[in-house]
This record gives structure tokens, sequence and C-alpha cells, in this order.
């Protein structure tokens, strides 16, 4: 009888603990968290890398990145083998230790570093040594809305984020109820605002005099356009994703975005009129963020080398090449155009955007994705912080209180600038 | 030996216990005097995680904003309930039909109920403000304003008031009617009859509740997390108005990394719902009656 319950205590116990070797314990097995396959872009890619290595057994975890879920396993000592995620959080990761350098991986393998742009290279090195791959780079453009700025006499060519006071102007004369004159996509847009008016939110005091105007001017256009509750409760209407999106309905003028959106407006609704224009700084010189994502290798992974192989034939631009074409053909197959891939390998998007790019005569990708490329190069990215996630929120915190009329913008970035230095303390301080 | 046995079936609740309850909060107290980050191994640092909450600005915030939200909350979830259980009770023949649809919001996941309330409650074209629209009000903007924030939480939290309900209708069932009999014959008015029939009858089930849902509005979360720090809170700008204690403390682990400064703020925490609960234990002798007592 005792022998019989201590069987059972002990099945237990080994189950919960999972104790003994797992699957991902097996040789020639890949085993990533944070990345997902929901298109042709990531499954050409895998398939890609599953011909020429056959005898591997990848398993894609699908899902998006949690943070919590990664660091938990890593802590546990029971990480993936490669980890996708957005690369101003590996930037953090690798300043904590949390995953490895990539140098000897990429040495042994040939890879170009070249090849990546710079900004998003810079993102995933740390102290010199690199840590990631960048995957996909995004970069912000302004989008405008000419039947809405023409039906109010406005020249879409006319506007620009440049000057300050006409772009304040142009809100006043545009505003109407039911409609977004125009969005500065604050908080999250506050790094470009901050560039645009000279500084690097990123190693810059947060209540620098530069970043305070740019927080005051941006939450002064959204209190001139009724005030964030309501401006935020309509801007929640949007059907950002459908054929009856903000630009159709005409609901918004005009706002910076994420380059995706490009190809977002031309899938669902291709005939829409809009202009595709750079943001530009004070002086008038264009001007954009490059964010995206990277692949790494965790502290602790089973198959180190699988893995660097793996990340290096996923973001080699023959692959990226493969991917694009497989995307292209999908589309095609369903009548729709194919805007190209925003990559952050310069020779894959070169090779992407003369080889296989296909609008099929959509004006938004004809005219939008020439303005992209052009910035891509050009695009700044936010410098990594072994506090990275601690610093975005202390200074999102800080506009949302000037948005909220809790503080002024001058106490709200002092503030978020103690939060700042607190949280880099705590950070250098282990 | 029939001690023994009865030890035997105590074990596996001992297991379970020691194992997911003691154990974590143990480990959850030791780990408060450490700085632990999940990648280096803990460093003892003594009470400082105690003295920086006591300094935390969000804390206090978080604290009162909870605070605000509990005490608007269990009144409201108590009045709600017990005007349910009383329609409920006078359902008739359809009582089962009516009680089974006020129990079914029950079963909704709680992070489909923070989606659909944001539908709902959205300033501009939400369902609520479209309902406060045909009496003449204006609604106000329940997801983006911050001071309309909390109160619009407490809103979409009576969506499952039918827990609580079926536990009064339950407890109403058990007032034996001689009482409004007796009430009746004295000339008591329906609000005098509840007054002092009714509620010292159901009285150990409104305590009951009322313990049971401060616990949990202390302890509130999901809802909150999912529609203003998730994937949304990264265009969100309400700051601070839904920040409650647990996603204050859900955002220092797992976002900051912080395990041991979250654990004090958990040990916070647990001496808080202790202070509140003792104070209702204590309130509970002269308000709560029992049957049997003297």
């Amino acid at each position: 009888m005792r022998g019989w319950l201590v069987g059972v205590v002990a099945v237990l116990v080994c189950g919960c603990g999972g104790l003994g070797a797992t699957p991902a314990d097996a040789p020639n097995t890949l085993v990533t968290m944070g990345f997902g396959q929901p298109d042709e872009h990531a499954t050409a890619r895998v398939a890609v890398f599953r011909a020429a290595h056959p005898e591997v057994d990848v398993r894609i975890n699908e899902g998006a990145f949690d943070e919590q879920q990664f660091l938990s396993a890593v802590a546990a000592e029971d990480p993936p083998d490669l980890v996708y995620a957005e690369r101003r959080k590996l930037g953090s990761y690798a300043a904590r230790g949390a995953v490895l350098s990539l140098d000897d991986c990429v040495r042994e393998h040939g890879v170009d570093l070249g090849e990546f742009r710079e900004a998003a290279l810079r993102q995933v090195t740390h102290e010199g040594r690199v840590y990631g791959l960048p995957d996909f780079a995004m970069t912000r453009v302004l989008i405008l809305n000419n039947s809405a700025l023409r039906a109010a006499g406005v020249d879409p060519a006319s506007v620009s984020t440049t000057d300050w006071s006409a772009l304040a102007e142009l809100v006043a004369r545009l505003n109407r109820p039911k409609r977004i004159a125009f969005d500065p996509k604050v908080p999250e847009f506050l790094p470009l605002w901050a560039k645009a008016n000279g500084v690097d939110l990123v190693g810059t005091r947060l209540d620098d005099p530069r970043v305070v105007e740019a927080v005051r001017y941006t939450a002064e256009l959204v209190r001139r356009q009724g005030g964030w509750a309501s401006f935020k409760a309509f801007r929640d209407t949007f059907d950002q994703f459908g054929a009856q999106n903000a630009y159709v309905t005409g609901q918004l003028a005009a706002m910076p975005m994420e380059s995706w959106y490009l190809n977002t407006l031309a899938t669902n609704s291709p005939d829409v009129d809009v202009t595709i224009a750079p943001f530009t700084d004070r002086r008038g010189r264009p001007l954009t963020e490059s964010s995206g994502q990277a692949w790494a290798i965790p502290k602790g992974a089973r198959h180190p080398d699988l893995a660097c192989r793996f990340l290096v034939t996923m973001t080699d631009a023959d692959t990226w090449v493969t991917a694009a074409t497989a995307r292209r053909d999908a589309l095609a197959a369903k009548g729709k155009p194919y805007g190209g891939t925003f990559t952050a390998n310069r020779v894959a998007d070169e090779r992407i955007f003369r080889e296989v790019f296909d609008p099929r005569g959509n004006r938004i990708l004809e005219r939008g994705v020439p303005q992209v490329l052009a910035l891509q190069d050009e695009a700044f990215a936010l410098a990594p912080s072994p506090a990275a996630s601690e610093l975005v929120r202390a200074w999102e915190g800080g506009v949302n209180r000037v948005l909220t009329g809790r503080q002024s913008p001058e106490d709200a970035m002092a503030q978020a600038q103690r939060e700042a230095e607190r949280a880099l303390r705590r950070v250098g301080a282990r | 030996m029939t001690g023994r046995a009865g030890w035997w079936f105590l074990l596996p609740w001992i297991v379970g216990f020691l194992a997911f309850t003691a154990g974590p909060m143990a480990f959850s107290l030791w780990l408060s005097l450490n700085h632990y980050d999940m990648l280096e191994p803990p460093e003892y640092v003594g009470l400082d995680n105690y003295r920086e909450a006591l300094t935390d600005d969000r804390v206090g915030t978080a604290l009162w904003n909870t605070l605000f939200f509990t005490a608007l909350h269990v009144p409201s979830q108590v009045v709600l309930a017990l005007a349910l259980a009383g329609l409920l009770r006078r359902a008739g023949r359809a009582a089962g039909f009516f009680r089974t649809v006020v129990y079914l919001p029950v079963m909704t996941p709680p992070v489909a109920l923070a989606a659909l309330f944001l539908l709902l409650l959205n300033g501009q074209n939400g369902a609520v403000n479209a309902f406060l629209g045909w009496f003449g009000f204006t609604g106000p903007n329940w997801t983006t304003d911050p001071v309309w924030i909390k109160p619009g939480l407490v809103v979409m939290s009576l969506w499952t008031v039918g827990s609580t309900a079926v536990l009064y209708l339950a407890a109403l069932t058990r007032v034996p009617p001689e009482r409004y009999e007796a009430a009746r014959l004295d000339g008591a008015s329906p609000w005098r009859q509840f007054w002092h029939v009714t509620l010292p009858g159901i009285s150990g089930t409104v305590y009951f509740t009322v313990v049971v849902n401060t616990i949990a509005s202390l302890q509130v979360f999901t809802e909150a997390y999912t529609m203003f720090f998730g994937a949304r809170g990264k265009q969100s700008g309400e700051g601070d108005a839904a920040l409650f204690y647990v996603i204050h403390l859900f955002r220092e682990a797992f976002e900051s990394l912080r395990m041991g400064y979250a654990s004090a703020l958990a040990w916070g925490l647990f001496v808080v719902i202790a202070v509140v609960t003792a104070v209702q234990v204590r309130l509970s002798r002269r308000y709560v009656h029992y049957e049997g007592e003297r």
C-alpha cells in the first residue's frame, strides 16, 4: 500500500516538475518562440530552411512574443532555440545577458552584416557585439486623405510637418465634427516628433526642452480637435483594417503611420485617394523611424549551431526573395496587388522591388512605395537600452498625463525623467 | 487508526496546499527581501523593496484606484443582485428560465467581456451612450476620459452580478414566510418588511458576498488590463486612471522584471486585504444574524 502511494506521488511530482528529457532536447530539433506563420513571408522562408536541412525538426511555437514567457523560460534554463522579438527589446535582453552574441555565428557562416540596414543592426548591437539578425523593417510616413483635404480647399502637396505653426493652423481649418484633421499618433510616435525637433529620445533627458516642446505641441494638436477623451474615443471607432477605413469614410484627413499600412490600404480599399509623403523635421528634411523584429538565440539554447543556421537562412537575401515571390503569387491568385516586402536586408529589398514587386496598377503602391524605399536608409532607430521597456513606459506615461490634462508638459516629462533614471539605476546596479 | 486514516484523506489537499499555496507564499516572502530579475541570482536587499513601495507614487495611485473601484463596485453589486433576486423570486413558473438568463453572463470569459465592453462603452458610438441618449442624456467617454474610466469599469463589472443574485435568491427562499405574515399583521410597509425581515434574514449571505466581492475587487486585474494595458495599451492614453494595484504589481514583475519588488507589493496587498476583511468581520458581529443564534 505504502509503496503504491509513493509511486503515485513520484509520478505526479515528476509530471509536474517536468523531470527527464523533453522532445525539445532531441538532436536536430529547433524550437522557436514569438514567430507565427500567418502568410507566405513566414511559411516560404521556413520551407527554404526545411528544404536545405530536411533532417531538422523545426517546431514553430505559433503566437506573438511574450516577454514573461520568454524570460521565465530563460530563468528556468528551458529556453527555446530561437526567439523572434522586437529589436528594441532584444537590445535590452542583450544588455541583460538573456541572449547570446552572434559574432561567431556570423563569422562562421560568412554573413555580410553590411547588407543589413544600419539603424536596424544598431538596435541589436551591444558593446560592439551583434546579438540578433534583423528581420522586417518598418518605417513611418505621412498618409494624407486627398479627398478630405481638397474638399476643405487644401492642396495635399502643401501638407507637411515642417512648419509646426502652419500645421496647427491647418488642423484648425480642417477640424470638423466626426473627423480627425491630423492625428499626431502620440504617445507612440513621440520619438519621431522629438527627433523632428532635433533630439534623440534615448540618450537625452526626457525633460529636455525640445522633448517638452514636442509633447506640448502634439498634445495641443489633440486639444484643438476636441481633447483627448473624445479624440481617442472617436479614433477607436475606426475600421482600420476594413474596406470602410477612416480614409474611405473621410473620418481622417492625415496622420503619420507605419509603412505596412500602405499594403493594408492597397488591399482593402485600392481606390482610396491618398498621398504618401515623408514626415519631415522642422528644417524640412525627410525623417523616419525604423522598427521591426530580429532573430536571436537565447542563453541556454539547446541547439545554438542549428539555431544559427536557421536565423542566417531566414534573413538571407535569397530566402527573402523566395518568400516575396511566394507572397506575390498568392496575392495574384486572389487578384490582389503585391506591394513589396520591407526587410532590414538592403540587398533583399533591392532585389524584391526590382524583380518581384507587382503593384498591378494600384496607385497607392505605385506612388507610396518609392517614398518608403527612399526613406529606408535615412531612418533612425531607438538606441538599445538595458531598461528599454521602462523608458518607453516612462515617456508614454508622461505624454498621457499631458494628454489627459493632469500635468503640464514640463512636470510630466520631469517625472518621466525621474522614472527613467530610477529604471536605469536599477539595471545598472545589477 | 481512525485518526491516521483521516490524515490519508487529507493528504491530497495538504500536498496541494503546501506545493501551490504555502510554498509559493513563503518563497514570495523571501523574494520580497531580494532584488531578482529572473536572469541573475537573487540578491538580498533587506527591506529596501518595502521602503521603495512606501515612496512609489504609482503605488499610491494604484491603491487609490483600487479602493475607489471597490467602494463603487461592491455596494452596486449587492444592490443590483438583491433587486434581481427579488424579481426572480416572483418569476413564478418561468423561474428556472430567468435564473439561467441572469446567470448566463457569468460564463463570459473576462477577456471577451473586456473586448465587448470597449465597444459598448465607446463614448462616440457605443450602445451604452446610445441607450442614455434615448432618455436625453449625453453619455461620457467611458473608456477614454480618466474621470469616467473607473465608473465605466464598475458598469462592466455588473455584467457578472448573476452569481451573487442566485446566492441571494437561495437566501431569500429560506426566510420563513410567517415572519412576513407577522410583520404585515403588525402593519409593516413593504419597505419596513424588507428592512426588518428580509435583510436580517439574509444578512449572513450578504456578509459572505460582501467579503468575497471586496477581496475580488481589491485584486481586480483581467478586464482592466485587457482594456487599457494589453496590446491596445500601446496606443491608449488614459494615463493611470485604470492602474489598479495588481496591474501595477504585474507590470513591475513581468515588464520591468522586478520580481522582488513585485513580491513586496503582493505582501502589501495581502496586508490591505487582511485589514479590510478584519474590519468587515468586526462589523459583522453587529449587523449579521444567523439562524439559531440568540
